[in-house]
C-alpha cells in the first residue's frame, strides 16, 4: 500500500513523489530502549563463553589436563618407578617392547615408557612456574613504568632494555652453574632473565588504558593514584599480558628441554625429556624410535599450551570480537 | 540495533587537542569565490564542464527498486535493508537520512558494489544507467566504480594512505580509470586539486597527508572522487568529521563543482538540516526501510510519517529555542527532593578569573627549548546557580582545557577558579577531595567514559564508596534511585557497558556524576557522539535534572545548535580566547563578532523555515 501525494507538479518526477510508508509496516520503537530479555554478561564471562565454543580450546584443554595429571601423579600412569634403585638393568639394554614395557628399553636398560611419564613433571613445573613468575615480575615492572611515566619509566625501561639484551639461554647456562639446579631454581633463573618482553607489553597496555576517559572521571571523583591503578587500569590492561604469557609458556618448556639436552640444565639424576632426547642420540642408527617417545611427548605438551594461548587470545582480543 | 562506531568519535580523537596544524587559508573562502576560481580552472583546462554525460536529464540515472540486503552473521541471516526505493536523476542531489544502523550507508554502498563480504543483495534491483549493477560481474562493477560512480568517504583522516603523497594517490585513481597516464596525469592532478579548492596545488600535490588539515584532506578526497568525472558521486557523511565552518565551505564547494559538471550526488547524512539544505530530494530511512521520501522542503515542512516527525522535532539545527523542562509546568515539589542548603552557598557557583594555560610543546631532544603554546588565553566567566553556561568553539579552541582547569584536574598557568567564592587552587588535598563531590564531569566518548570491566552497579556505586557510604544496601538504594533519575530500569545494574548503546552509556555516566549530589556538572561534548534522537533524549533528561536538582552546568560543545537548546548564557571561543559572551538568545539574535556570525551561518539547515513555503 502506497499513498503518494502529488505536490509541486514541475519538481516531482517519476519515482520522486512524496512517499510515506504505512506506519504499521515499521512500527516506531521507544528511543534507545534497553533490551532486558538477554542475560547480563561481563567481558570475562563473554570471553569464557567464546572459549568454550572454540574447538581448539577444548582439544588443548583436554591435552593439558592429561599432561598436568601425569606430571602431578606419575605413579598412576606407570607401575614402574624409574627413580627406584635398580630400575635400570644393563642386561635389558636396548631391549624390545614386552608386556609391561610398551616402549622397550634404552641403552642403560631403563624402561622408556616410565621415563617418558616421569619426565613430564620438570617440564610442566618449569613451564608453569616460569610463566607465573614472568607474568608477575614483568607485569609489575611494566605497569609501574607505564603508570608513573617520567623518570621512573625512563629508569625501568632502560633496565628492561639491559635485560633484554642478555640472551636468555646464555644467561641460564652461566647463572645455572652457580646453583644446584632443580626444576624450581631453573624456573627462577628463567624468570630473572625472561620478564622483559612481558614488561614491555604491560607498559604499553597500561599506557593506552591510562588515557581513557574513565580514568579521568575516576580522578575527578577523588580516587587516589593507587586506587585507580589497581581498580581500573590493571583489570583493563591485563588481557594482552595474559595472552603473551600463555603463548610463551611453551617456549619455556622448550628452553628447559634445550638446557637439559645440552647437559647444562637439570642434573642427570632428574628424569627430563630433554636429557632423554640427548641420550637417545647415541642409538640413533640402531634404535631411532627411542628418540621419538620423549620428543613426541615434548611436542604434544608444547603444542597444547600454544594452542591454549591462541584460543585465549581469540577470546580476549576485542578486535576479533564481533558484536 | 548496532551502533556505528566510526561515526562521530572518529573526529573526537583529535578534536580537543591544541592543534598546531597549518590552517588552510582557502578554508576561509566563500562559495562565490570558489565558483569564480572554478570557472577559471575550466577555462584554462580546456573545459570538461556541463553535460559531459549524454544522459537524458528526464530519465533516472539511478533507480533502486524494492531493494533487500541481507547480512549473514553467526546469529543467522539479518535483513539490513528491506524494500528500499530510491531514484536519482542526472545532476540532482538526493540525500538519504537516518540514524546509525538505519541502513543508509548499506544502501549506498550496494550501489557501488561495496557491500561487506557477508552482505548480499537478496531482492530487488539497482538499475544504474539501464544496467542492473546488483547482478553485474565484479569486473563490470570495478569498471563502473570511479569511472561512472565516484565516492567521497566519511573520515578524511583514515581514508588517505599516510605513506604516499597526495598527488600520487590522485594519480592512482586517474590511471586506474584510464583517464590519463604519465605526464598528462601529473598535470591533471594539479588541475583537480585546484578545482577542489586547494591553493598552490602543484606544491600541495607533492605533500603527504599528515601535512594537510582535515578540511584539506577532504578536498583531496573530493578531487579523487571526481577524478574520472563520474556521473554519480556517493558522498557518505563527507563532512561529519570536520568543524562546522569547514564543513560549510566544503559542502558549498561540492555543490558548485557537481552543479557545474552536471554530476548527481547521493548524499548520506544523519543531519536532517544539512540534508534539507543540500538536497532536492530526501529519503528517510528507519530500521532498514524507507519510511518517507519526497521533495526536501516538503518533507521538512509537512512530514507525514511519525518517525520523520520525531526526527524533525529532535533535530537541534532546526530548533530555535531553549528546551523547557517538563518540571517547570508542575507546581509540585520534585520527587528527588531538593538538597538541604549548605553553609557557604553562593549564587555565583563558579567564577573563573583570567584563566590562562600555556603548554610547552616539546621538540625532540631535551636540550631543545620547548616552544610555549597558549591553549587558553585570559578566559573569565561566571556560572550562576541553576543555569547553564555553554562554551562553544571549534577543535583547538581550548574549550576542553578550560573544563579541565575548572574541574581542578589541570592547574592554570595564571588566573584562578573560584568555587563558591573559594579558590580551588589553594585548597589542600583533603579540601579538594571534599570539593570533588560538588563538581563532576561527563565526557564525550560513550565508549571510553565508563570502565568496561565494571558492572553498571559498580560503576555508579564507585563514587559512593570513595566518599564513604559504608553499607552496601544503602549504596544499592542510591544506585536504584540514580538509574531511575536517568530513566533506565533498575535491572540495568547487573549489566556491563558492552551490552549498552552509546546513549545508555552516556546516561550511566550522568548517573555516576550525580551519585554524590553535585552542584555543578561539567559536560564536555557529552552528547556529541550520539544520534539525533538519542541526543535529544539525553538533552531533555539533563534539562529535567537541572530543574529537579537545581544543578548548574558548564556545557562544552562544538555544536551551536545544541547550545541554543540547553544554555542560558553562551561563550564563544576561538584559538584560546573568548570572542563573544552573552545571553544565549542575544548571541544568536544579534551576534557581535564576525566569527560568531560565521559559526551561526554554518549551522546546516538553520535558515530553512519550518512553516510557510519557499526559501
Amino acid at each position: 500500500m502506497t499513498h503518494a501525494s502529488e505536490t509541486g507538479g514541475a519538481t516531482t518526477r517519476r519515482g520522486q513523489t512524496h512517499f510515506v510508508a504505512p506506519v504499521d509496516e515499521t512500527p516506531l520503537q521507544a528511543v534507545d530502549a534497553l533490551n532486558t530479555d538477554v542475560k547480563p554478561r561481563s567481558l570475562w564471562s563473554q570471553a569464557w563463553r567464546d572459549l568454550r565454543r572454540n574447538p581448539m580450546f577444548i582439544i588443548s584443554a583436554v591435552l593439558i589436563a592429561v599432561v598436568v595429571a601425569v606430571a602431578a601423579l606419575p605413579q598412576l600412569f606407570s607401575d614402574l618407578d624409574p627413580y627406584a634403585p635398580g630400575a635400570c638393568q644393563l642386561s635389558n639394554s636396548y631391549g624390545d617392547p614386552s608386556p609391561g614395557h610398551p616402549f622397550g628399553f634404552d641403552q642403560q636398560g631403563c624402561d622408556v615408557y616410565s621415563r617418558v611419564i616421569y619426565g613430564a613433571r620438570p617440564s610442566v613445573i618449569v613451564g608453569v612456574v616460569t610463566t607465573l613468575g614472568v607474568f608477575l615480575l614483568g607485569g609489575l615492572i611494566g605497569a609501574l613504568a607505564g603508570w608513573f611515566g617520567g623518570w621512573i619509566d625512563a629508569i625501568l625501561s632502560r633496565v628492561t632494555d639491559v635485560f633484554f639484551a642478555i640472551p636468555l639461554i646464555l644467561a641460564a647456562i652461566v647463572v645455572g652453574q652457580l646453583f644446584a639446579l632443580n626444576a624450581l631454581t631453573l624456573a627462577m633463573i628463567l624468570v630473572l632473565f625472561g620478564w622483559t618482553a612481558i614488561a614491555r607489553i604491560a607498559r604499553g597496555s597500561v599506557m593506552s588504558v591510562m588515557n581513557s576517559e574513565f580514568i579521568t572521571a575516576s580522578k575527578a571523583l577523588g580516587a587516589s593514584s593507587s586506587q585507580n591503578l589497581f581498580r581500573h587500569v590493571v583489570p583493563n590492561a591485563v588481557a594482552p599480558v595474559i595472552v603473551t604469557a600463555m603463548v610463551n609458556l611453551g617456549m619455556y618448556i622448550v628452553l628447559e628441554a634445550t638446557l637439559s639436552f645440552l647437559g647444562v640444565g637439570l642434573p642427570e639424576s632428574t628424569i627430563s625429556w630433554g636429557a632423554d632426547i640427548s641420550n637417545a642420540q647415541t642409538g640413533l642408527y640402531t634404535r631411532p624410535e627411542l628418540l621419538f617417545y620423549p620428543s613426541g611427548a615434548l611436542a604434544i605438551t608444547i603444542l597444547s599450551f600454544i594452542m591454549l594461548g591462541d584460543a585465549v587470545r581469540d577470546a580476549l582480543d576485542p578486535k576479533t570480537k564481533k558484536r | 540495533m548496532s551502533y556505528d562506531p566510526n561515526f562521530p568519535h572518529a573526529s573526537s580523537e583529535y578534536a580537543e587537542e591544541p592543534t598546531t596544524e597549518p590552517t588552510d587559508p582557502r578554508d576561509e573562502d566563500s562559495a562565490e569565490e570558489a565558483q569564480e576560481r572554478l570557472s577559471q580552472v575550466h577555462a584554462t583546462a580546456g573545459g570538461t564542464s556541463g553535460a559531459v554525460h549524454g544522459w537524458d536529464p528526464d530519465r533516472p540515472l539511478l533507480e533502486v527498486t524494492d531493494l533487500d540486503i541481507t547480512f549473514t552473521t553467526s546469529g543467522g541471516e539479518v535483513p539490513a535493508v528491506r524494500g528500499a526505493n530510491l531514484t536519482v536523476y542526472p545532476g540532482q542531489t538526493v540525500a538519504i537520512v537516518g540514524e546509525s544502523g538505519s541502513g543508509k550507508t548499506t544502501t549506498a554502498m550496494s550501489v557501488a558494489g561495496l557491500l561487506a563480504s557477508n552482505g548480499r543483495v537478496s531482492g530487488g534491483s539497482i538499475v544504474f544507467q539501464d544496467e542492473d549493477v546488483s547482478k553485474a560481474s565484479g569486473k563490470r562493477i570495478r569498471q563502473l566504480r570511479g569511472d561512472e560512480i565516484g565516492m567521497v568517504p566519511q573520515d578524511p583522516m583514515s581514508n588517505l594512505n599516510p605513506l604516499w603523497k597526495i598527488g600520487f594517490q590522485i594519480k592512482e585513481s586517474l590511471t586506474a580509470n584510464k583517464v590519463a597516464k604519465g605526464k598528462a596525469a601529473d598535470k591533471r592532478v594539479v588541475e583537480l586539486l585546484e578545482e577542489a579548492g586547494l591553493p598552490d596545488a602543484a606544491r600541495r600535490a607533492k605533500q603527504y597527508p599528515h601535512e594537510f588539515s582535515g578540511g584539506m584532506r577532504q578536498r583531496a578526497l573530493i578531487a579523487m572522487g571526481l577524478a574520472a568525472r563520474p556521473s554519480l558521486l556517493i558522498a557518505d557523511e563527507p563532512t561529519s568529521a570536520l568543524d562546522v565552518t569547514v564543513q560549510r565551505q566544503i559542502l558549498d564547494h561540492l555543490d558548485v563543482l557537481t552543479g557545474q559538471l552536471g554530476i548527481a550526488v547521493l548524499l548520506i547524512t544523519h543531519d536532517l538540516g544539512l540534508a534539507a539544505e543540500r538536497a532536492q530530494h530526501l529519503v528517510v530511512m528507519y530500521r532498514g526501510q524507507v519510511v518517507e521520501s519526497g521533495p526536501a522542503l516538503e518533507i521538512l515542512q509537512n512530514p507525514q510519517h511519525p518517525y520523520t516527525q520525531r526526527l524533525i522535532a529532535a533535530a537541534p539545527s532546526l530548533s530555535s529555542q531553549r528546551m523547557v523542562s517538563s518540571l517547570h509546568n508542575r507546581d509540585e515539589e520534585p520527587a528527588g527532593g531538593r538538597q538541604p542548603a549548605r553553609a557557604g552557598r553562593t549564587d555565583d557557583v563558579i567564577v573563573a578569573e583570567n584563566l590562562t594555560r600555556v603548554f610547552d610543546i616539546r621538540g625532540g631532544a631535551p636540550w631543545v627549548k620547548a616552544a610555549p603554546f597558549t591553549a587558553v588565553d585570559d578566559v573569565s566567566f561566571t556560572l550562576k546557580r541553576g543555569t547553564t553556561l555553554g562554551i562553544v568553539g571549534e577543535s583547538g579552541s581550548g574549550k576542553s582545557t578550560v573544563a579541565q582547569m575548572v574541574l581542578g584536574l589541570l592547574p592554570p598557568t595564571s588566573g584562578r577558579v573560584l568555587f563558591e567564592g573559594q579558590d580551588i587552587g589553594e585548597k589542600s588535598k583533603q579540601e579538594l577531595f571534599a570539593l570533588r563531590r560538588l563538581m563532576q564531569p561527563v565526557f564525550q566518548n560513550p565508549y571510553g567514559s565508563i570502565d568496561p570491566t565494571y558492572s553498571i552497579f559498580r560503576t555508579i556505586e564507585e563514587p559512593l564508596r570513595l566518599h564513604g557510604t559504608r553499607s552496601r544496601s544503602e549504596r544499592e538504594i542510591r544506585v536504584r534511585e540514580l538509574l531511575d533519575q536517568v530513566a533506565l530500569p533498575a535491572a540495568t545494574m547487573q549489566r556491563y557497558p558492552n551490552e549498552l548503546s552509546g546513549g545508555q552509556r552516556q546516561r550511566i555516566a550522568v548517573a555516576r556524576a550525580l551519585a554524590l549530589r553535585p552542584e555543578v556538572l561539567v559536560l564536555d561534548e557529552a552528547v556529541s557522539a550520539l544520534d539525533v534522537l538519542v541526543q535529544d533524549q539525553v538533552l531533555a533528561l539533563l534539562n529535567d535534572l537541572q530543574a529537579e536538582l537545581d544543578l548548574s552546568y558548564v556545557f562544552i560543545t562544538h555544536d551551536l545548535a545544541v547550545v541554543r537548546q540547553i544554555a542560558d548564557r553562551t561563550m564563544v571561543m576561538e584559538t584560546g580566547r573568548v570572542v563573544e559572551h552573552g545571553a544565549t538568545e542575544e548571541v544568536f539574535r544579534s551576534p557581535q563578532q564576525e566569527y560568531t556570525r560565521r559559526l551561526l551561518d554554518a549551522i546546516p539547515g538553520g535558515s530553512i523555515p519550518l512553516a510557510g513555503s519557499g526559501r
